[in-house]
C-alpha cells in the first residue's frame, strides 16, 4: 500500500472544495470497497477524504418522496421504519447484499459507487479494460460465470454488483449530485452506464461532484413485493441473478408493475417490456412465464455464463410468484 | 497455564482464554527488535528469474533487508544436490505463479508491504500448464503412479455383472483457508540458536526441517506454537515462506515476523488437489457387489509429488471379491498439494459413495438396504478382522434421526411447489492409527498434575481430551490437572493428523498416570500407609513436593491381528428449487462409530465442524485458476465460498460411544477425518433423491443443477 494523505471534512461544500484541489484524491465513506481496491494495487489515491462526517444521514419523507442520505448506511436503510413500511423492495434487496458487518459501515452513495467483482479487475496482472483501457477482456474468454449476459460490448462484461441499486432502479428513484456550484439530478436508470467504449467508466458522476442524497416516490408497491437474490451460498455472496419485483393489484388485475435485474448487466437492468407486458393482466404463472421470455430478449451467454440465460427468466418467475403471495 | 473450567467437565481446557483473547497465537508475540518481512511473489507461471532490482525497495522507509536467491544466507541443505525439492531462494527457477522470489524486511509491516511492491523482476518465461484436466488428455504430459495398484478377484469384474455402474466423477481444488493466516517468528540468534513462533501441526516436525535445511543441531531450535488457529492439514509441513523467514532473521541478526496475506493462503500453503475419478461397480439382479473398480488422478506439482489414499476405500468397505484399484497423479505448474481434512479418502468416498447410491437406483434398493446388504464382516483386503465396528447399528440410529422412512426410493417424489427434497446417505471411514508419543507427568503434592508432550491443538481440543483421560485414572479433578503442548522441548509426539492425537498421545498419557498411580502405591507401602491414600497425603508424607515419570508409548502386535478403522454414516436432507437451482441442506445426521467417545463435547465439535466443511465440498467451494495465466481468480474469501451460518443447519451428531477392545487403553479411535470423509457424497445422494439430477461434479452450484 502507498502512502496518502488522510483528510476530513464537515461539509458537503468543504468535500468538493477538497476534491477539486487535487483530482488524485478520493472520497471515502464506509471504505469497504475502497480499501480493498487500494490493497490490491486497483486504486492508489493519493488523499483521502473522509466525508464520514458530513451531514448526510437523514432517511425521511419530504412531501410525496422519501429522501435517503447518501451517508445513510445499508443497514440503517434497512431497518429504518419509514422504509420497511413504505419501500420493503428497497429495505429487503438491502438486507440480501454482504454481511451485517458491513452493512453497517457501507453507505448509500459508497453502495452506488462499488467497483464489479470481475476477478480481473481486481488482478493487475490479468489483461482489464476497465482498470487499464486497451489492455483487453480477461473474462470474456475466461472465467465468466459470474458476468453479463445484457448490454455487454466486447470491451467489457462486467456486472454491477450492488442489490441494492436493482431496487432503487425499480423504484424510478432520482439521485441527487451536488457540484461546487449547483446541485442536479437524474434519474437512477440513467445513472450507471452500459461499459461500450468506455468500461473505465461506471457511472455518470463528475469527478467534481459528490452524491447528496437519493430521492423515491413515495408509490402503492407495499404489499406484492419481492427482491429474490440466486448465489452460490445463502449468505455473503454476489448474486448470480437477483429480480427485485413490485407490483400493486386492482381489481385482481396488475396495476402497477417494476421489474429490474442484478447480476447481468454493468448496470440495474430494468425489465421494461416485461413491466409493459404485464400491466392490467392477471398475476398468473403462464403471464409471468410469458413476462420472463420478453426480459429475455437480447440475452447472450459467453458460456460459463450460458445458465443464466435459464436462471434469469426462472428468477423472474419465481421472484413474481413470491412477491404474489405476500398478504 | 491456568485451568480454568467454568461450567461443567466437559468444557475445553482453553475455552476461556480463546473466547476472551487471552490465547496468544504466533503472530501476536512481541521480540524486542522484532522486524516484519513481506513476500514479493512471482507474476509468471514459469521461467526463470533474469533480474531482480531491488534497489528502489532497499531505499524505501525502514526497509532493513531484502534477501532473495541473490544473496541468501547459508541453508546447507540448499546446496547440495537433491534434497529438499523447493530450495528457496536457492534457484531462480519459478515453478508456478505466487511463488515467493524475495522477502523485504522492514521495521513496519506497512512500509515491508509497500516496499514489496518496489521490487520488480525479469523474467524468462516458459510454457506452462497449470490444467489438470489438459495434462490427463495429452498423452505426452508426465504422469506418475501415486499407489502400487491394487487387484483382488479378477480384474474389472464389473464389467461382466449383470447390473453395471460406470461414472466419471471430478472435484476441483479446494483450499483450506483457516481462519489464522498462515507465517512464523523467527529469531536467529548468536552461535545459531533458534527460536520461532510457528503455526504448525507439529513443533518437532518444524523443529527437524529447519535443523535439517540449516545443519544445525535440533536441540539448538526452539518452536513454541502453543495455539493454532486451525490447520485443517496445511500446517503439516513447514513451508518455503518458513524458510524464508528463518534466512531473513539470520541474515539480518533481528527477529522476523511473517503473515501472509489470505490470496498468499491460496498459492503458499497447498490445497486439497483436483481429482478425477472412474468408479465402476458391478452387482447380482438381488444386490451383491461382484466388482469394484476405482481409477483415480489427482494434481500434484512438478517439483515435488504428492499422493494421498484416494482409492484406499474401494478395497475393505464393502464386501466384494473382485475390487482393483489405480491412483496416478498428475504434475501441473501449480504450488504442490497437501492434505486437506479427510485427505484422499474425502476425494475418494465422495465417488465411490456417489457411485454405490447410483448403483442402489439402478438395482431399486433403498441405498441403505444396499449399503447393509454388502457390510463385510472381515477386512476382505488385509483378510483380518475388525478391531471394532458397529456400522449396522450407525445406520439404524442415523436412519431413525433423520427421519429415513419418509424418503421416497423413487427420485422427485416430494414435492412443494418449486422445492423438491431428498434424502441421502454415505459412509466415511479413515483408518484408526496410533502411533509413538511420550509423556511426562508431575505429580505435585498441592494435588495438581502436569502432563507435558510436544504435541499440537490445531482446534480439535487435545489438552481437553489428554485432561479427561488424566481426569478419570487420577481421579484429580480437572481443574487440578494441566496439559502442556506445542512446546519442541518437552517430550517428543508427532505432528496432529490423520485423526491420531488422541490415541496417541492418550496411550502415553494413560501409561504415565498408570505408572504414577503405581510410583504412589508404593511410597504408601513403604510408608505403612494405607493403599487407597490420597496422593496428596503420600508424597507430604515422604517429604516430596513432587515425583515425575515420562513414558514413551507405541502400538504393539495387535495392529498386525487387526483391521482398525474409524467409520461414519452422514445422513442429509436436501431441499433443492427446481426453477433457481439453489439447494439447501435442510437437516443432517452424523453418526460416529470411533469407539470410546473421551471428550464428548470437544468429540461433537468435530462432527459439526466436518459436517460444515462437507457442505462447502460439496455446495459453495472451488478454487478457480485462469488457465491462461496460471493465477487464480477467486483468492480471497468473498469469492471463495465456505459455508456461512446461513447454509448450515441444526447438525445432529450421534456417538455409537463404545470402546474398541484393541487399539488402545482408553478404546478411543480417532474423529477428525470421518466427520468430512463421505458427507459431500451423502449431499449429492440426496439432490439426487429429490430431484432426479446427478451431479458428479462438486461444487454442486446452481448452474449445475439447472443444466442437469
Amino acid at each position: 500500500m502507498i502512502n496518502f494523505q488522510y483528510l476530513r471534512t464537515t461539509s458537503a461544500k468543504s468535500a468538493i472544495a477538497l476534491l477539486l484541489k487535487d483530482k488524485r484524491s478520493k472520497f471515502i465513506a464506509g471504505g469497504t470497497n475502497l480499501i480493498d481496491l487500494m490493497k490490491r494495487g486497483v486504486l492508489a489515491p493519493e488523499k483521502l477524504i473522509d466525508i464520514n462526517h458530513v451531514p448526510l444521514k437523514q432517511i425521511q419523507q419530504i412531501g410525496d418522496k422519501i429522501h435517503i442520505g447518501a451517508l445513510a448506511s445499508n443497514s440503517a436503510v434497512a431497518d429504518h421504519p419509514l422504509i420497511k413500511e413504505k419501500l420493503p423492495l428497497l429495505s429487503m434487496a438491502l438486507q440480501a447484499g454482504a454481511s451485517a458487518q458491513l452493512r453497517n459501515v457501507a453507505t448509500v452513495g459508497g453502495n452506488m459507487l462499488q467497483k464489479t467483482r470481475c476477478g480481473y479487475f481486481y488482478d493487475t496482472e490479468m489483461p482489464c479494460n476497465k482498470r487499464q483501457p486497451g489492455t483487453g477482456c480477461g473474462a470474456i474468454e475466461g472465467f465468466n460465470r459470474m458476468h453479463a449476459i445484457f448490454g455487454t460490448s466486447p470491451q467489457c462484461i462486467a456486472v454491477h454488483p450492488s442489490d441494492m441499486c436493482i431496487a432503487l432502479a425499480a423504484l424510478d428513484a432520482l439521485v441527487v449530485i451536488a457540484n461546487a456550484k449547483t446541485e442536479r439530478k437524474i434519474a437512477f436508470a440513467d445513472f450507471h452506464r452500459l461499459p461500450g467504449d468506455t468500461p473505465h467508466l461506471d457511472h455518470n458522476l463528475k469527478p467534481d461532484e459528490l452524491i447528496i442524497r437519493v430521492e423515491i416516490p413515495v408509490n402503492a408497491l407495499n404489499k406484492n413485493v419481492h427482491y429474490l437474490k440466486i448465489r452460490d451460498r445463502a449468505s455473503y455472496a454476489f448474486a448470480l441473478v437477483s429480480v427485485a419485483a413490485a407490483f400493486e393489484m386492482r381489481d385482481n388485475k396488475i396495476n402497477t408493475i417494476r421489474l429490474a435485474m442484478g447480476g447481468v448487466a454493468h448496470k440495474p437492468w430494468r425489465l421494461t417490456a416485461a413491466e409493459n407486458f404485464l400491466k392490467g393482466k392477471e398475476a398468473n404463472v403462464q403471464n409471468f412465464e410469458e413476462a420472463a421470455k420478453l426480459a429475455m430478449i437480447g440475452a447472450k451467454g459467453f458460456g460459463e455464463n450460458d445458465f443464466k440465460l435459464k436462471l434469469a427468466p426462472n428468477a423472474i418467475i419465481e421472484a413474481l410468484t413470491l412477491a404474489k403471495t405476500k398478504a | 497455564m491456568e485451568n480454568l473450567f467454568f461450567k461443567d467437565d466437559n468444557d475445553r481446557v482453553d475455552g476461556i482464554f480463546k473466547v476472551t483473547g487471552k490465547a496468544k497465537y504466533f503472530a501476536e508475540y512481541e521480540l524486542p527488535g522484532l522486524t516484519y518481512g513481506v513476500l514479493v511473489t512471482s507474476t509468471v507461471t514459469k521461467g526463470k528469474i533474469t533480474s531482480l532490482d531491488t534497489k528502489a525497495a532497499e531505499k524505501a522507509p525502514g526497509v532493513i533487508a531484502v534477501v532473495s536467491h541473490l544473496n541468501k544466507p547459508s541453508a546447507p541443505l540448499y546446496e547440495q544436490e537433491g534434497g529438499s525439492p523447493m530450495k528457496i531462494f536457492y534457484t531462480n527457477q519459478v515453478f508456478y505463479n505466487g511463488q515467493p522470489i524475495a522477502i523485504v524486511v522492514a521495521n513496519t509491516f506497512e512500509r515491508a508491504t509497500y516496499a514489496a511492491s518496489l521490487v520488480k523482476a525479469t523474467y524468462e518465461k516458459e510454457d506452462f500448464n497449470t490444467d489438470f484436466e489438459k495434462a490427463l488428455a495429452d498423452p505426452k504430459a508426465k504422469k506418475l503412479q501415486g499407489q502400487p495398484n491394487y487387484k483382488r478377484g479378477i480384474e474389472n469384474a464389473y464389467k461382466t455383472a449383470d447390473v453395471q455402474v460406470e461414472q466419471r466423477y471430478v472435484l476441483p481444488i479446494e483450499t483450506h483457508n483457516p481462519m489464522e493466516l498462515h507465517g512464523i517468528i523467527a529469531d536467529w540468534k548468536p552461535a545459531d540458536r533458534v527460536t520461532v513462533y510457528a503455526k504448525t501441526q507439529g513443533v518437532k516436525a518444524t523443529q527437524n526441517t529447519i535443523a535439517n535445511v540449516f545443519k544445525i543441531p535440533a536441540e539448538n531450535i526452539q518452536v513454541n506454537s502453543e495455539f493454532v488457529g486451525g490447520g485443517f492439514g496445511m500446517a503439516l509441513r513447514t513451508w518455503p515462506l518458513e524458510i524464508a523467514t528463518v534466512m531473513a532473521s539470520k541474515h539480518i541478526g533481528k527477529p522476523v515476523k511473517l503473515v501472509i496475506t489470505r490470496m498468499q493462503m491460496f498459492t503458499m500453503v497447498g490445497n486439497r488437489p483436483a481429482a478425477i475419478q472412474k468408479v465402476g461397480l458391478g452387482a447380482t439382479k438381488e444386490g451383491k457387489l461382484t466388482g469394484i473398480t476405482h481409477t483415480a488422478f489427482g494434481e500434484s506439482s512438478v517439483y515435488e509429488n504428492f499422493t494421498e489414499g484416494v482409492v484406499n476405500m474401494a478395497k475393505f468397505m464393502y464386501q466384494c471379491d473382485n475390487v482393483n484399484t489405480a491412483y496416478t497423479i498428475v504434475p501441473v505448474d501449480l504450488g504442490v498439494p497437501i492434505w486437506m481434512r479427510g485427505p484422499g479418502e474425502a476425494t475418494g468416498a465422495f465417488a465411490l459413495e456417489s457411485a454405490i447410491d447410483e448403483m442402489a437406483h439402478a438395482l431399486d434398493m433403498d441405498p441403505l438396504d444396499f449399503r447393509i446388504m454388502n457390510d463385510p464382516e472381515t477386512d476382505q483386503q488385509r483378510n483380518k478382522p475388525f478391531s471394532s465396528k458397529n456400522i449396522k447399528e450407525a445406520y439404524k440410529l442415523g436412519a431413525e434421526k433423520i427421519g429415513w422412512s419418509n424418503r421416497k426410493n423413487k427420485p422427485g417424489s416430494l414435492v412443494e411447489g418449486p422445492w423438491q427434497t431428498g434424502y441421502g446417505v454415505s459412509v466415511g471411514v479413515f483408518n484408526a492409527n496410533r502411533g509413538k508419543a511420550s509423556v511426562k507427568g508431575i505429580l505435585k503434592a498441592d494435588g495438581s498434575l502436569v502432563l507435558q508432550s510436544a504435541t499440537s491443538d490445531i482446534g480439535p481440543g487435545t489438552g481437553t481430551g489428554m485432561t479427561l483421560i488424566a481426569n478419570k485414572l487420577m481421579d484429580i479433578p480437572v481443574n487440578k490437572i494441566t496439559f502442556e503442548l506445542g512446546d519442541s522441548s518437552l517430550p517428543p509426539a508427532p505432528s496432529q493428523g490423520g485423526s491420531a492425537t488422541l490415541s496417541t498421545i492418550g496411550s502415553a498419557v494413560n501409561d504415565v498416570c498408570l505408572s504414577l498411580k503405581s510410583t504412589i502405591a508404593e511410597l504408601a507401602a513403604n510408608s505403612n500407609m494405607d493403599a487407597t491414600s490420597n496422593f496428596v497425603d503420600v508424597l507430604r508424607k515422604n517429604n516430596l513436593p513432587s515425583i515425575e515419570v515420562t513414558k514413551e508409548s507405541q502400538a504393539g502386535k495387535e495392529r498386525d491381528n487387526y483391521s482398525m478403522y474409524s467409520f461414519s454414516i452422514h445422513f442429509v436432507q436436501v431441499k433443492v428449487n427446481n426453477l433457481t437451482g439453489v439447494v439447501k441442506v435442510s437437516k443432517i445426521v452424523s453418526v460416529g462409530d470411533s469407539g470410546k467417545i473421551i471428550s464428548p463435547k470437544t468429540a461433537r465439535s468435530q462432527m459439526i465442524g466436518g459436517a460444515v466443511g462437507g457442505i462447502g465440498m460439496a455446495l459453495t467451494e472451488e478454487a478457480v485458476i485462469d488457465h491462461r495465466f496460471g493465477r487464480y481468480i477467486n483468492n480471497n474469501f468473498a469469492d471463495y465460498h465456505v459455508p456461512v451460518h446461513a447454509d448450515v443447519p441444526q447438525i445432529d451428531v450421534i456417538f455409537i460411544d463404545k470402546p474398541d477392545p484393541i487399539i488402545n487403553p482408553m478404546g478411543a479411535k480417532g474423529m477428525g477425518e470421518i466427520a468430512l470423509i463421505g458427507f459431500s457424497a451423502a449431499v449429492a445422494n440426496a439432490v439426487f433423491n429429490a430431484t432426479g439430477k446427478r451431479i458428479r461434479t462438486l461444487p454442486i452450484t446452481p448452474d449445475k443443477i439447472l443444466a442437469g
